[in-house]
């Protein structure tokens, strides 16, 4: 986050204590930034303001000045007379400015908090017990601090429909629903897909999709995010798990140059759903429904679970010794990948000179959504430029390789990760020589390796990834990978350290590698340790690289200046 | 009757004479028109300066200024400035702005284009009620004369500003009244009112554009500020409290209707008693609301004494409140929007609450929490005490929801709402408390029922 | 633009008439909304789709106001369609009774329309006449007055079809009428 210049600070009085915030932000973020806590419903930071939730209600004034004179009128004791507005203010709506009083806890602020939480529970069903939402609901939350903890309520409930397949991944439960209308904003303002809205009126307004459309976009899933209450689940999640039982862990989206920062929610080692974490460079609050899916990577059929010799699995140890057998002396060609990250392709470069190989690396393009899923399909393109992996920018085939193993100058190949057999490579070419094959699914090619070395999803390990803007983000383990596998950095540090026996053994921990990637990289990595990272992304110079023709297109929080964020 | 109970017509001077129609004819051979010449003859701001010093107050209900309203107008901002007329007519007791648009159209054209000249209007709409068919065909039949006659439209009087008129028509929805809740209807949008601040109309209003939002019969009077003159206006009816009214009464009275006098001329008493030939034979009056539904209830034999902005004392019955902006004010109450709803002893005072609390829980948007919810919950208690249900609690329990709303709602519907529950209960408190052991009997002895 | 919905030439001109009045397209939706009700009786979600297309708009945006506004309909009312204002002026001058004998005479429940399609009775808020209540609008024809008693031969009048010629029950816009008409 960057932090405001000290001019655009103003001193605002908070019940009663002056403060310094950032100049025309509004009431909910000041009070925040001074730990009082303004409970709201409707207000989101990445959305418009709609104030109907009214929950952040304050009071809210400014000294008092005689308007003939202009000079402030004074108390008694001398301190300024502070005039304040009769009716409270939405806290929202009321942005700051120097001079300004705020209270977020009086008498009256409370009376109101407690007002709007029995309007608003008098119409909910009160079905915690069987609500998905149970301890992530700010309503359950608010009403534990503003509830009356009995209710003045005698009257029937309106009745709404239940239930409701708003869309392939979204279910809806309107009797629950307060109305603050995050959703509508968000299909509007961020997923340009306009099709919720409400009808009918009054209290017995609905939210719905309008008959025959969907809310099916690949964004949808925000839409349960930011829902405060259990109107809007995801049809995925809905009764799995309790949330309270979930192990939250800061991760990164691989599904694009994006670089989406994540929460992987885990229990006892097993993923539940992985949903968005703020980052205002990046993902605002938002990622794609398409992003959550990529868990269900670790439990995929095609998983190698073994590494293997020659078809026949063996232990891992043994699987690196072939390796380095086929490796060593030979004329060796790597193909490196995108979708490693900046540690493991740093390794894969040592590799390379080890061998003496020949590099070969290819890019994953689709199309580019214009919010957060980039036309480069991988989350690390940029860090194979800045580890030397490639000077040029990638293609999306392996043509070169296909000729090199053609004209028979290759002996070998260290593929990381990438299927040849769809990159553009001829299965004919692949005969003659011998393939390692490092990676975490089986394909073709994988299937027709001398060597299968199995490894880790990003799940089950922590790196770190260059996003479309050249900011730097590291990820941490949500899960334990499987029984008797290695992460790749272990891998490949074993394999060079086999490869290189007069040489040190390298440290195969990610402070280690780092600690290397900032001698040999000191301008860009220089000043960063990966725990540093881990706190705080940060931003290096890509200038060096404007030449190339990135393929991102102008999106959220991102303009397409060849790729370089000004 | 007394003399001074004679109205004083100035708005409505043509709607009843039985040789007038709403044809442009009519309106040219009574000086129709003549005014927008002189308004042509001024600078736009020499036009404000008159509304201004005329001090009329909008008649839409808030009173506010209407010279200020435009005062505020943001002429910086170099986006288009738009005018609405509110004819969104819908506050229950109010019919004062159909006479106008039905029996006299033109008088609000030419005012209209007057303040649409003032303000430097790019365009102009008549947001008219749908209910209101003929009320529609009738402005658009008189903006065409208008235009015909280079009234309205393009090169006004020959002029180089053009302002072109366009009558909307709404659909049924109370909210509309509000003038957030209009624009975003007229925006074609769902009416929920907008959060002020930021969308004041002055500033960012009608598309995040410069908007004036005046009432019907506020604009009316613009055009005879201009023909008299804003001092000689500000003559008519007392200080701060000028021009006239048309009050609409309606009701348990002999004759209700719609009635004109200057501002301040006549007591709340003399209205009843006098120019609406009182109540029916043998009944007493129960409680007036004095300023349409929404305003607090006034009780017949209440006493009302405190100090008004002059700083004189006063000390009133129900009878003595002067008719005008800031007598209904003073006993906490309002003059709103004119209508005057008068109520005898035939009423059960729960019933009348609930069917008031069945119109707003009806017309809440439903936007913001305190509204939707207190409005219909409100409704639901009410409508129950009257089913046989009540309880001695819920007479606080009603104030108590009312307390929620008040002041804490995204628009003016919020006190809408509350402020008849408030007063219906503080005042009427033994009616709500008696409620609890009223017999079948007596409910099925009351002839009149109110829901 | 094709005309699914089988509009008349003189909506579809109106339609394309009102449109550019407004600075901005979505502004004539109501208008819009309000032209193809008149024609075709209601607003199912078939016409808000076509409204929505030819607005530039999402479908939703359109229901969400035809199930906002009172008057805007999903389903169309009888071919009499008859109001009586509920609200508290009208009421205390006797609407509910005046509903009640509507009820019973025309044979429908207030909120519905008769299995015929015939009449459709509507008990709704404030109609801004509240000078002469109980007010009944039947149509487009506003009603003043129609309480007690009258209001029984109001319904026989209209059941008859001869409202219309009738002395007693002029309606507020016939009275103008005539007046432009001398």
């Amino acid at each position: 986050m960057i932090s405001p210049s000290k001019e655009d600070l103003v001193t605002i009085t908070l019940n009663g204590v002056e403060v310094e915030v950032p100049n025309g932000i509004n009431a909910v973020e000041a009070a925040a930034l001074h730990g009082k806590e303004v409970p709201h419903y409707c207000y989101h930071p990445k959305l418009s303001v709609a104030g109907n939730c009214r929950m952040c209600l304050v009071e809210m004034g400014t000294p008092m000045r005689d308007r003939s004179t202009g000079e402030a009128i004074l108390e008694d004791d001398g301190s300024p007379k502070i005039g304040w507005v009769p009716k409270p203010v939405i806290g929202c709506a009321t942005n700051v400015s120097a001079g300004m009083h705020l209270r977020t806890e009086s008498d009256l602020v409370t009376e109101c908090r407690e007002g709007i939480m029995e309007f608003l529970l008098v119409n909910h069903p009160l079905d915690c017990p069987i609500c998905d939402q149970a301890g992530e609901c700010r309503l359950q939350e608010f009403a534990t601090d503003y509830g009356r903890g009995f209710s003045r309520y005698i009257e029937r409930k309106n009745v709404k429909p239940k239930r409701t397949r708003l869309g392939p991944r979204v279910t809806l439960d309107d009797e629950r629903c307060i109305l603050c209308s995050r959703c509508i904003r968000f299909s509007q303002e961020v997923a340009k897909d306009d099709v919720l809205g409400f009808v009918d009126r009054g209290s017995f307004s609905t939210l719905t999709c309008f008959p025959g459309k969907e809310l099916s976009n690949n964004y949808s899933l925000n839409t349960v995010d930011i829902c405060p209450v259990g109107a809007l689940t995801s049809t995925d999640f809905r009764f799995k798990m309790r949330v309270w039982f979930l192990k939250e862990t800061k991760s990164i989206c691989t599904e694009s140059s994006t670089g989406c920062n994540t929460i992987i929610s885990s229990r006892e080692g097993v993923i539940q759903r992985i949903t968005p974490r703020r980052n205002d460079l990046v993902n605002d609050t938002w990622m794609t429904d398409s992003g959550r899916e990529i868990y269900k990577l670790v439990k995929a059929e095609n998983r190698i679970l073994r590494p293997s010799v020659g078809g026949k699995d063996l232990p891992l140890s043994e699987g690196i010794s072939s390796a380095v057998r086929i490796l060593k002396d030979r004329k060796v060609g790597v193909v490196a990948s995108c979708k490693s990250t900046i540690e493991e392709q740093f390794l894969t470069k040592l590799v390379i000179d080890a061998t003496n190989a020949q590099v070969y690396i290819r890019g994953h393009f689709g199309e580019d959504d214009g919010i957060l899923l980039s036309a480069d399909r991988t989350p690390n393109l940029r860090g194979a430029l800045i580890n030397g992996l490639t000077d040029s920018y990638p293609e999306d085939h392996l043509n070169g390789l296909n000729e090199a193993l053609a004209s028979g100058e290759l002996e070998s190949l260290f593929v990381i990760d990438e299927d040849l057999l769809v990159s553009g490579v001829d299965q004919e070419n692949l005969k003659d020589v011998d393939i390692v094959f490092l990676g975490t699914h089986s394909h073709a090619t994988s299937n027709m390796a001398r060597v299968v070395l199995p490894s880790f999803t990003v799940f089950e390990k922590e790196g770190s990834f260059i996003n479309k803007s050249f900011i730097v983000q590291a990820f941490e383990q949500a899960i334990p990978g499987p029984v008797g596998l290695s992460s790749q950095v272990e891998i490949l540090s074993q394999i060079i350290n086999h490869l290189r026996v007069d040489s040190d053994p390298l440290d195969a921990k990610l402070d280690g590698v780092w600690k290397s990637m900032g001698e040999v990289l000191p301008d860009l990595m220089g000043d960063c340790d990966f725990r540093s990272l881990v706190k705080a992304p940060f931003q290096i110079d890509g200038s060096k690289w404007s030449h190339l023709d990135f393929v991102e297109k102008n999106a959220l929080n991102f303009e397409s200046v060849k790729g370089v964020q000004v | 009757m007394n003399a001074h109970l004679q109205e004083r017509r100035i708005i409505l001077k043509h709607a009843d004479d039985p040789s007038y129609s709403n044809l442009i004819g009519c309106y040219l051979r009574e000086g129709g028109y003549e005014t927008l010449k002189k308004a042509f003859a001024m600078k736009p701001e020499e036009v404000g300066e008159e509304v201004l010093k005329s001090g009329v107050r909008g008649r839409g209900g808030a009173g506010f200024p209407a010279g200020m309203k435009w005062k505020f107008l943001d002429r910086k901002s170099g986006k288009p400035i738009y005018l609405i007329c509110n004819a969104d007519e819908s506050e229950p007791g109010t019919f004062k702005d159909r006479q106008i648009m039905y029996k006299d159209p033109h008088q609000l054209i030419e005012g209209m284009m007057i303040a649409a000249y003032a303000i430097g209007a790019k365009q102009a709409f008549i947001y008219i009620r749908a209910e209101f068919h003929e009320g529609a065909r009738i402005l658009n039949r008189a903006i065409q004369e208008a235009k015909d006659n280079g009234y309205c439209g393009d090169n006004i009087l020959g002029s180089s500003y053009s302002c072109d008129l366009v009558v909307h028509r709404g659909a049924g929805a109370y909210i509309c009244g509000e003038e957030t809740g209009l624009i975003e209807s007229l925006e074609g949008k769902r009416p929920n009112p907008r959060i002020k601040p930021p969308y004041f109309p002055a500033v960012l209003g009608l598309y995040q554009c410069p908007t004036i939002v005046n009432n019907v019969e506020t604009l009316c009077n613009v055009r005879h500020i201009i023909e008299m003159g804003g001092e000689e206006f500000a003559k008519i009816g007392k200080p701060n409290n000028t021009g006239t009214r048309i009050w609409c009464v309606s009701g348990q009275v002999m004759k209700p209707g719609y009635y004109e006098f200057e501002c301040g001329a006549l007591t709340l008493g003399e209205m009843i008693f006098g120019v609406c030939g009182g109540l029916r034979p043998g009944r007493s009056l129960k409680a007036v609301i004095p300023g349409g539904s929404s305003s607090k209830i006034l009780r017949a034999d209440e006493r009302f004494s405190g100090k008004l902005k002059d700083g004189t004392e006063f000390d009133w019955g129900l009878e003595d409140i002067p008719l005008d902006f800031d007598g209904p004010a003073s006993v906490g109450s309002m003059s709103g929007s004119g209508g005057i709803i008068v109520m005898d002893d035939t009423v059960d005072i729960v019933e009348a609450m609930a069917n008031i609390n069945a119109f707003y829980a009806h017309e809440s948007c439903g936007q913001c929490t305190p509204c939707r919810e207190g409005s219909l919950w409100m409704r639901k208690i009410t409508q129950r005490m009257c089913s046989g249900g009540a309880r001695e609690e819920d007479a606080d329990l009603l104030l108590s929801v009312a307390n929620q709303i008040e002041g804490r709602t995204i628009c003016a519907f919020g006190e809408a709402a509350a402020w008849p529950t408030q007063s219906f209960v503080t005042k009427f408190r033994d009616d709500f408390i008696k409620k609890a052991s009223e017999t079948v009997e007596e409910k099925n002895s009351r002839k009149l029922q109110l829901i | 633009m094709s005309n699914p919905l089988n509009l008349s030439e003189n909506t579809l001109s109106k339609i394309d008439e009102v449109v550019p009045k407004y600075p901005e397209k979505r502004s004539a939706a109501l208008m819009v909304i309000h032209l193809v009700q008149d024609e075709l009786g209601a607003v199912n979600d078939f016409a808000c789709e076509w409204i929505a297309n030819r607005l530039d708009l999402q479908p939703i945006n359109i229901k969400e106001l035809v199930t906002f506004y009172p008057m805007l309909r999903e389903k169309p009312w009888g071919r009499k369609h008859v109001r009586v204002c509920r609200t508290l002026p009208c009421a205390l001058r006797g609407s509910y009774a005046t509903c009640k004998s509507f009820e019973k005479k025309l044979g429908v429940k207030e909120g519905h329309v008769r299995e015929d399609g015939e009449y459709s009775l509507e008990f709704m808020e404030c109609l801004a006449d509240c000078g002469q209540g109980p007010v009944v609008i039947v149509d487009e024809k506003t009603y003043e007055n129609v309480d007690g008693d009258r209001a029984e031969k109001f319904a026989d009048l209209l059941l008859d079809g001869k409202l219309d010629e009738s002395d007693e029950f002029q309606s507020y816009e016939d009275a103008l009428l005539k007046k432009t008409e001398e």
